[in-house]
């Protein structure tokens, strides 16, 4: 799903930009800083975002799938327990 | 930065759903998971201040004063060719967190693209955050296998003589492209040559150009 | 280091579960040593939280465009140039 080179399309590229937005420059900024600290790499963080279920992936946002990733990636080693941050938001 | 004419609902656009105050949901979760790591002693949130510090004083003025400075020192212009890393830190430019940077120079024979296809892999320290589009699944299928015809709807047309090289960033090397230096800036300042280096000619999908001459 | 600048090469066409940077379009292809990178970590491992090692050398191979791709419509000369790790290059004439 995420190797794309030289897969069909037509599809031009829309070639608007967004400025990002606050929650934006967090979630990169928490995966810079969770790799400065050692506790994942970008490695794991691809291969989390890899592990998203197909449909999930195209819909996503790019930074929606950073989250995929980290909250997939952090609760496999242990770092958040299973609905943790689910239960944080109170849903 | 054109917007097209007609509408595309392709399944590779971005899709936000919207919560109050015109937030994804995503948002709020970000934020409370930041609580939460913190909380837990995970990471500490003045380190997560400093990275959100330097993320958002990223611009793409840190790879044109490379450019710039390589477009009127051809000694330099070895060295940032030899290792582009150390050729920024030369400039007191903070290269980030790659080890490996690599500038690729566009000749009279050789124009280079450069691309992500697996993920979004991009030199941000030098240029700021990537534009959505080379984020996009059309760039990363695309740039590869029809480059050409990606360069044209950027508006760069090229001569079959000159080889498109596109280089795909499939590993943790950081590929910056060093654009040819437009005819007509023989008498620029070296700032004002930098003003010239847009963020996607060092991407490879435009082309500096002089400067208009104003009309007496 | 087993390549070399200028040395012929093929990607491995074999199929990989999990996580790798060997994209399926170079699977199988014939290209060029370019240059020869650094050593970097695995990530074949490395995204699956051991510690990447022993680290393998990573190359930047050159492919014809025509060599890549059935129907490439640009233009003779044009290449493609990708990050290749040394486990996915084999000897090539």
């Amino acid at each position: 799903m995420h190797d794309r080179g030289g897969w069909p399309t037509e599809a031009p590229i829309d070639r608007r930009e967004h400025e990002l937005a606050d929650w934006e420059v967090l979630m990169d900024s928490l995966v810079g800083t969770l790799g400065q600290s050692g506790v994942m790499n970008v490695d794991e963080l691809r291969r989390g975002i890899e592990s998203m279920p197909p449909a999930a992936y195209e819909t996503a946002s790019y930074y929606e799938r950073w989250l995929y990733a980290v909250e997939t990636i952090l609760t496999e080693k242990g770092v958040l327990a299973s609905g943790e941050l689910d239960a944080r938001l109170g849903t | 930065m054109s917007l097209h004419d007609h509408d595309h609902h392709e399944a590779d656009h971005d899709h936000e759903p919207l919560t109050n105050g015109g937030e994804p949901v995503a948002a709020a979760r970000v934020r409370a998971l930041e609580e939460l790591l913190v909380e837990k002693g995970v990471i500490g949130r003045e380190d997560v201040r400093q990275r959100i510090d330097w993320l958002i004083s990223r611009s793409p003025a840190d790879g044109a004063r490379l450019v710039a400075r390589s477009w009127v020192d051809s000694e330099f212009k070895q060295r940032l060719l030899a290792d582009a890393r150390a050729a920024a830190v030369e400039l007191d430019l903070n290269p980030g967190p790659s080890p490996v940077v690599v500038a690729l120079e566009n000749t009279e024979a050789v124009h280079h693209m450069v691309v992500c296809t697996l993920c979004s892999c991009y030199p941000k320290a030098l240029l700021g955050p990537p534009p959505d589009w080379y984020k996009s699944v059309p760039y990363r299928s695309r740039a590869v296998a029809d480059p050409r015809a990606v360069l044209a709807e950027f508006g760069v047309q090229l001569e079959d003589g000159v080889e498109v090289r596109v280089v795909d960033s499939t590993a943790d090397i950081r590929y910056l492209v060093i654009p040819r230096r437009p005819s007509g800036t023989e008498t620029l300042q070296e700032e004002e040559l930098a003003a010239l280096v847009t963020r996607d000619s060092m991407i490879g999908v435009a082309i500096p150009v002089a400067p208009t001459p104003v009309a007496a | 280091m087993r390549y070399r600048p200028g040395q012929k090469v093929r990607v491995a066409a074999r199929r990989h579960e999990g996580h790798h940077r060997t994209p399926a379009y170079l699977k199988g292809k014939h290209g060029t040593v370019k240059r020869v990178h650094a050593r970097f970590k695995n990530p074949e491992t490395h995204a699956y939280g051991l510690d990447g090692l022993p680290e393998q050398s990573l190359y930047l191979v050159s492919f014809e465009q025509q060599d890549v791709w059935r129907e490439y419509s640009g233009s003779a000369g044009d290449r493609l140039y990708a990050d290749v790790f040394e486990h996915w290059l084999e000897e090539a004439e």
